[in-house]
Formats: structure tokens, sequence, C-alpha cells
């Protein structure tokens, strides 16, 4: 198994990110954002943090970069991707995955564990291997990571199983529509969520359960 | 030279005294032209050349045996085994954070991230030292709200997490804030870089963001004079922050210096590429000749003094070999940060400003940098209270009320509404998170142990005695790193006081170095940094004198921490250490308008022999939680614990009475030395504690004479979390805003 973790002017969780998958098993390595060749990997995590400062909008001048370009062919061939964060935001800007994130309903910056529901997906999804409604007390960290998208488009989501994660009922951070805290593609290989899973696969600084996103990840590639 | 508008002088408009202009043409053998005017002006302010406190500083301790980097340095740094090291310091941005609060706090967390970057250490975390006037202000709200705003702005982006931190409320900071930030770094000592210019003939190279018209007299006319009527004019002198940039900057740095590019690195701060150049030179002892026509501008008429006294932000200075430039310009090209050869080391001795190849300025590196005199403070104490005193809490209210009172306190209550808005957790290494235990914890995987970190300075009690009043804002540091099972390895501060040059601020200033000399001395720590802030004064007079105190700790096991609060029922409750509270100077006190000089004098040694028994024990993992007895008192410390688990408690206070102190002084006086323990009881009273109590139940009960009390935890941890609601009641800014 080997994780390809994207590194942007002004990302900052790459490193964090290369880490958790270490931990979680195989080989990490960063992908400077102007390789247009992934290099082989089997996973890509588009990792958190402030590509480009997020100017402009977050995301919107990180998705294209070079290897966005090969990160969009990777998923095409079926390749397993997971946006974390800013790196959500940029598969959302990329066009990779529905809906867009807003600033957050309090117009404040929040860092918080908060908990997750896991929702059922296609069995090709990255959900496969969680039980189904499954909680994992995750961290957030983020000032624009209100989940939107129009009520008809959030209702074929749900009809097609492209909601990932909710934040359970009290935890909801961003006043996120319904609660979505994470959405996948048609296809269920892309995968992007605002909580921070690679900031949750250590009991000496929060809980482990952000593992199991990881191995979610790697159970995909297989 | 004289404005001819007005007529007074020019030096004088720049900050310089008649005699201080006269010292600057002697040493010139000639008038200063206008670019050297401008360079001493900022060079010779108090910012940057420490002339009232420089010599009060030489009685700090400076030396260890843990010490790699002490003062001089861009930062302190101190050896944390395996081959690395640790570099921290603390700078104040209070001036332009009182006139611009957003941009002010900003630009102040990314000066020192520079600083601590510029010795080669990536930071690992920041924390922040605050002070506002009362939260009922209106200004003090928009003053804290563009604060934390400006911290989180800065350190979010650009991935440093903030990882505790301190903010009080008190009137005297209602006109002048403060804001201190801290930053730790992490580096392999033998990759550690100083900013001395070496090498004659070798390359100046600028690198970062272009230079720009922002920032231009911050040092001088902005940070070393009172803030006053018509600051709203000066708010052009506040740079502006662009983290993005930075975060370039930073990465690149870290690169040139882990593929050994650079012979010495300087961030630019105050005073921008005069000051960096000019320390390099004087560090170095060399010259530098700058080309200002070959330094990439924003604006492209600036005039050469603008160009030298910038303080446009996310810059840095690196002396790189002639051979080694095009590696270095391409490593900024890769992180698309700018890079520009703009100067060379001479033999001269001289500062050299050129432009199109005339010199339009040249001072000899030892005038302009270290020929400041240095003043002696005429210091007077002050017998009488010279700070007000205005009654919140009735003298009779009960208990109940008046511990509920303290709780809501806007210096006592959670921070959590500051705290979330910062990431506490990039880096993974935050192992206790903020308000979760006294002292941040950091893990250090690649040295196999960790760090803690504490931030302290309760001005209200310097206030009432200036030496005492120091003392203890050393042992509330110590106590706070015992509580984790950290050994202190070194200290750094921030010393925010008023007016030198006036009697009571000169005396508050000389005794308050002296009371941090002599505990850190008692205590074996040193001192690796500092930085000194003065004139800090509004309309009403001086601000509470707040030296801020940072100590780093050791610890060998990062899984061998202890949290605040209680860990479980059935617990028993221990109190250990020389505990023996009173009213001088506590939020109790202030609350009743009943402040009034005086503070006891602290038994430093039987604290510190505290401090190592709590730091075994919690190494030991003898103790279930620990947290030491500070603001409001044995009281508040217990509620907070209890709060914190949101399991009760009962205790007597007996054993303080046994000691001379009142009911009331048991509940709720203040003191350095306490430490509230929990565990089992044989192993409490085996570490010396004295078993006061023990944890369980819904309700906090406090048995302390004809002042017991008992309060629902509910209430009790409504009153502590309240600040979220009555700070975030952000009204509009002031109308002078």
């Amino acid at each position: 198994m080997i994780w390809g973790v994207l590194q942007f002017p002004g990302s900052c969780d790459e490193r964090d990110a290369l880490h958790a998958c270490e931990v979680v098993g195989g080989e990490a390595r960063l992908i400077w954002h102007e390789e247009r060749d992934l290099g082989g990997v089997d996973a890509v995590v588009v990792p958190g943090g402030f590509s480009y400062g997020d100017y402009l909008r977050a995301g919107a001048i990180a998705r294209f970069s070079p290897a966005m370009e090969a990160v969009a062919a990777h998923a095409a061939a079926g390749g397993p991707v997971l946006g974390i964060c800013n790196g959500f935001q940029v598969l959302c800007e990329a066009g990779l995955l529905p809906g867009a994130l807003l600033r957050n309903a309090d117009l404040r910056f929040v860092c918080r564990q908060a908990d997750l529901l896991v929702v059922d997906g296609p069995k090709t999804g990255l959900s496969d291997g969680f039980s189904a409604h499954q909680r994992l007390s995750i961290p957030v960290k983020h000032g624009e990571g209100r989940y939107y998208a129009p009520e008809e488009m959030l209702d074929a989501l749900e009809a097609r199983g492209q909601v990932a994660y909710r934040y359970a009922e009290g935890h909801n951070p961003n006043g996120s529509v319904r609660d979505i805290a994470g959405v996948r593609n048609e296809a269920g290989n892309v995968v992007g969520l605002m909580p921070h899973p690679e900031h949750a696969v250590d009991p000496l600084t929060g809980s482990t359960d952000g593992r199991a996103v990881f191995k979610a990840l790697e159970r995909a590639a297989a | 030279m004289s404005d001819a508008s007005t007529g007074t002088p020019r030096h004088r408009e720049l900050g310089l005294t008649d005699d201080e202009y006269a010292l600057i043409v002697t040493e010139l053998g000639r008038e200063p032209n206008a670019v050297e005017l401008a360079m001493f002006s900022l060079l010779w302010s108090e910012h940057c050349a420490y002339k009232h406190s420089r010599k009060l500083l030489r009685r700090l301790p400076t030396e260890g045996p843990r010490v790699l980097m002490g003062p001089g340095e861009n930062a302190g740094a101190v050896d944390v085994g395996s081959g690395y090291a640790v570099a921290f310091k603390v700078e104040s941005h209070n001036h332009p954070s009182a006139v611009e609060p957003f941009q002010g706090a900003a630009t102040g967390v990314g000066g020192i991230l520079r600083d601590v970057f510029a010795i080669g250490a990536r930071p690992i975390a920041v924390l922040d030292s605050l002070r506002f006037g009362e939260l009922d202000s209106v200004r003090s709200r928009h003053l804290l709200d563009g604060a934390v705003r400006g911290i989180g702005h800065y350190g979010n982006s650009i991935g440093v997490p903030t990882v505790g931190g301190e903010v009080y409320f008190e009137e005297p900071y209602e006109h002048n804030c403060l804001v201190n930030a801290m930053c730790i770094g992490f580096a392999r000592t033998e990759e550690m870089v100083r900013a001395a210019a070496a090498g004659v003939g070798n390359a100046v190279v600028l690198m970062g963001a272009s230079t720009g018209r922002d920032g231009i007299g911050g040092a001088s006319v902005l940070a070393s004079a009172e803030l006053g009527e018509g600051d709203e004019a000066k708010r052009p002198t506040v740079q502006i922050g662009d983290p993005f940039e930075e975060s370039k900057v930073l990465e690149c740095c870290l690169e040139l210096l882990a593929k050994g590019l650079l012979v010495s690195l300087q961030d630019l701060g105050a005073a921008g590429l005069t000051s960096s150049a000019g320390e390099m030179a004087s560090a170095g002892g060399v010259g530098i000749d700058i080309d200002v026509g070959a330094v990439p501008l924003r604006e492209a008429d600036m005039e050469p003094f603008e160009v030298m006294v910038s303080e446009s932000q996310e810059r840095m200075l690196a002396v790189v070999e002639p051979a080694k430039v095009d590696e270095v310009r391409a490593i900024c090209d890769k992180w698309q940060t700018g890079s520009a050869q703009i100067g060379v080391v001479t033999d001269s001795g001289h500062i050299r400003v050129l432009k199109d190849g005339e010199v339009v300025g040249d001072m000899p590196v030892g005038a302009l940098v270290d020929g400041c005199p240095l003043y002696d403070l005429a210091p007077a104490a002050s017998a009488a209270w010279i700070y007000g005193n205005r009654r919140t809490l009735a003298p009779d209210a009960g208990s109940a009320a008046t511990l509920l009172a303290l709780l809501a306190a806007p210096s006592i209550a959670s921070k959590k509404w500051i705290f979330r808005q910062y990431d506490s957790i990039v880096g993974s290494r935050t192992v206790r998170r903020p308000e979760t235990a006294d002292a941040a914890v950091l893990q250090l995987p690649e040295s196999g142990n960790a760090i803690a970190v504490s931030i302290d300075g309760n001005g209200r009690k310097v206030a009432c005695e200036p030496f005492n009043g120091t003392v203890e804002a050393v042992l509330e540091c110590a106590q706070n790193l015992a509580c984790v099972g950290a050994e202190p390895l070194g200290l750094t501060n921030c010393l925010n006081f008023g007016n030198p040059e006036k009697p009571v601020p000169a005396w508050q200033l000389d005794r308050a170095i002296s009371g941090l000399a002599a505990a850190c001395e008692e205590l074996g720590v040193p001192v690796v940094g500092g930085n000194v802030s003065l004139y800090n004064e509004g309309p009403d007079g001086p601000i509470y004198p707040t030296p801020v105190v940072a100590m780093v700790g050791e610890l060998p096991d990062p899984a061998r921490t202890a949290p605040a609060a209680f860990a479980k029922e059935g617990d028993a409750i221990g109190l250990l250490g020389p505990f023996t509270p009173t009213m001088h100077g506590s939020e109790l006190a202030k609350q009743r308008g009943e402040l009034a000089p005086g503070l006891p004098e602290p038994r430093v040694a039987a604290v510190a022999e505290a401090c190592a028994t709590v730091r075994e024990a919690v190494r030991a993992g003898r103790v279930a939680s620990a947290h030491d007895i500070s603001d409001g008192g044995l009281a508040c410390a217990l509620a907070e614990c209890a709060i914190g688990a949101g399991i009760g408690c009962r205790a007597d206070l007996q054993e303080l009475r046994e000691r001379g102190c009142t009911p009331e002084e048991a509940l709720f006086g203040e003191g350095p030395g306490g430490f509230v323990l929990t565990g089992e009881r044989g192993e409490l009273e085996a570490l010396g504690a004295r078993v006061i109590g023990a944890v369980g139940g819904t309700t906090i009960e406090l048995a302390a004479g004809d002042r017991s009390l008992v309060l629902g935890l509910t209430d009790a941890a409504e009153a502590w979390r309240s600040l979220d609601d009555r700070a975030e009641s952000v009204a509009e800014p002031p109308a002078d805003a």
C-alpha cells in the first residue's frame, strides 16, 4: 500500500496526514503540487491547510495545480481519494465532489472535538467496513466548513447514498445543511470530509477513531 | 535639520532627544542626512535599544547546563536531549494592537514565528498572554474580538497550533491593551544558526515579501511613546500580515538551512532592514553595504530611508556564500517567494546605504547598533494605591454567591470562547489541549520525550508589590509545570510597564526585574531571552506593571501527565505545599473594591520543594489529578477541578484555619505554593499532602466555619462558562475606531 499526500504552498496538515497513513500501515510520500505524475501511489490524500492562503476562495486556486489534474485522472480510473478539510474544499472546487463549503454560520473559526455518524454507502464506497451508524470522535478545525448544496441536489445525493458522514446531534459546528460532514462521489471512490481523521490516530493527542477513515480508504484501494 | 512647517527639529519628531542627536553628530563627525537620521532614530528608540531597561536586565541569571542560546539571539534555546533543542521567545505587540487589534495581534504572531525559525527551529506552538480593560467595556470587547481573530487568522493559517495562554481583564488596560505572543520551536541542535554576519565578500540576500510603505516608524513613533490623542492617525504605522507568505518563507528557510546553504539568517522586525542588517553586522564584527535599488519594492518611488526602515512583514535576511546564491534563489522560486541579492558583507565596520552607485548613508555599525546611551532610572516607590478601586460585589455577599461571582469573573472564567477559535492540534504534538491541564504539553517523538509550557503574569499582584508579585508570577509558572510532571529548563519574559521616565513606573520596573532575578536564581531556572515593552499608559496613567513570564519544562514521558480535573468518584483530595492565602491582590479584593499596596513575601524554597514533590508524583503516576491554587483561591481551584470532571466534591478547610487563615481567606484567599491533588488517600499522605476531602456527588461542599458553603455543580459550571455569551456580544467598534 502506497499513500500519496499532496502538498501545496500553504498546506498545514500534510505531515500529520503522512504520519496517519504510516500509522494505519504502508508507505506514505508527499507529492509536490507541481508534479504531473502521482508516481504510482495506490491512494491519494488531499490534506488540510490553507492552500494558496485560501485567497479568492478556499481551494479555488489549488484545484488548478498540475497534481490535481493527475488526481482527477486517478479518480476517473477508480483510484481512491480522500479530501480532508481544505482537501475537501479543493475536491469540491475541482468538481470531483458535489456541493460547496461556505463560511461557518457564526463567522468564526472553530476547533473542537466532534462526534460523527458514518452513513451507509455502496459496497464500493469508503464506508465499506464501518458498521452502519458507527459513531466516531474526530476533531474539526476550520473557518469555512458549512456544507451547502441546493435542496434538489441534496435529495439526489441522499437517494444515491452520497452522504458519507454526518455530525451527530448537537455536534454540527458550522451550520452545515442536514448535518453533512462529508460526502462521496457517485462511484464512491472519492470522499471528502471537514473533520480531521489524521488528528485522531494517536491516543495521546485525542481519539484513535480517525484510523477507521484511513482503513476504509486502504480497503477501497485493495 | 528641522521641519519648516512647525519649527520642531526633525530629530525630536522622530523621538530623539537633543543630547542623543548631539551624540550622533559626534559619532559621525558631521550632521546626519535624512537617511541616517531615520535609521539612528529607530535603532536608538526604546523599542530597539532598551535604553531604559538594559542596565537592569544585567541582573538576570542567564546561564544553565541546558542553555544552548541565551539573550541576544533571535530566540533562546535549551537542550532537550538526543541532539534536539527547543527554542522559545515571547514578544509584545501592544501598541499596534491597541490601534488596530486584528492586524496588530496577527503581525505579533507573525513576528514571533520569524524570530524562532530565524535560528533554524520549526515553530511547533504558540501561546498568548492578553490583557484588556473590563469586559463590560465596548472598547475592550472590540479589542478582544479583534486580537483573538488576528491571532487565529495568522496561527491557524500558517499551521502552528495555539496551545495555551492566559487573559486578564482589568481597568488599567482599558486604553493600552497587552498582546504578548510566544512561539516554541523545535530543531536539531546542529542545524541551528546564529544571526551573525560573517565572511567578507559574502552576499546579503533579502527573501520573502516585497518592501512597501507599511509600518514606517512603528518602532519609534508607535512602540516607544505613550498612547494618547490622535492615535488613529498612527494606524498606517501598523503593519499588515500575510500568513500565506510567511508559510512559504518559513518552509523555504527551513529547507535552505537543512541543506546548509546559509551562513546566517535574521528576521526583519521592528526597524526593518536597518535593524536586521545592523544587528547582523554588529554580531559578526563586520560591515554591510546595502543597495536599496536592488530591494524589490511594492511602490517604485520609495525613498532610500523608507526602504531602510519599512516594517513590511514576512521578510528574512540571509548571508550567503557567493557560489551558493543561485541555489538559494532557486529554492526561493520553488516556494514561490521573493529573493534578491541586495548587499554584500564588507570589512568596513560601517553600514553603507547605496542608491544607483551613490552612497546615501554611511554609519559606523558600533554607533548605530550599540551607541545609544543607556539611562539609569530615577525610581520612587509609591506607598499609595495609584490605581482605581471599583466595587462590584457587596462585602456581605454569602459564600456561595461569592464563589459564583469569582467563577464568573472574566479573568477566572473558562476561556473556551477564545481557545476554540484557535487550531490547537495541528502538528500532532498536543497532548494536553487548552484548559485540560495547568500547562500545555507537547510530545517530541523525535527525542522521545515531551515539553510543557506555561505563561503567566498577574499584573494586579505586581501592582500591589512589584518584587513579590513578580516572584509569584515565576512560581505560578513553576507550579503549572509541576502539575504536568515537567521540570523547568528555561524562562523567557516580556516586561510590560508604563513610562520609565516617570518615577513610579521606573520603581515598578526596577523592583520587578529584581524579583524576577531573585526567583530565577533561587529556582535555578536560567533566563534565556526576553522583551521589554515600555510606555504602556493611557490617559488615566500606567497599566498594571505586567511582567509576563513563560517557562518551558521537560517531562520524560508524555503519557505520564496529570489532568487538572478530578479523575473519579471516591478519590481523596489532598492539599500540598506552603500555601497560606491572604486577601492581598486577590480577585475577591478586586471585586470588593479593596485593593491596596502590599503582598506577602513568597517562600520560594518551600514552593520549589513542593513543586519537586508534585512533579515526581505525577511522573510516577501516584496522583490522578493535579491543579495549582491560583486566582480565586482554594474554593475556585476545587470548583474548576469539579466542573472539568463533571463530578462534585466535599472538603473541610480546617487545615488552612490551623495555618492562621480566616474562613474567608481559606476559601478565597490567594498566594503561591498550593496544590490540589487527588488519588488514593494513602498515596497522598505519603507525599506529605493533607487529605481535606473527597471527590463525588453533584455539589461543591466546603466546610469553613461560619463561611461554609454548598453550591450545585450545575450552577458553578454555568458561572464558569458564562464568558462564552458575554464575550460574543461584540457591539459595534467604538465610534472613534
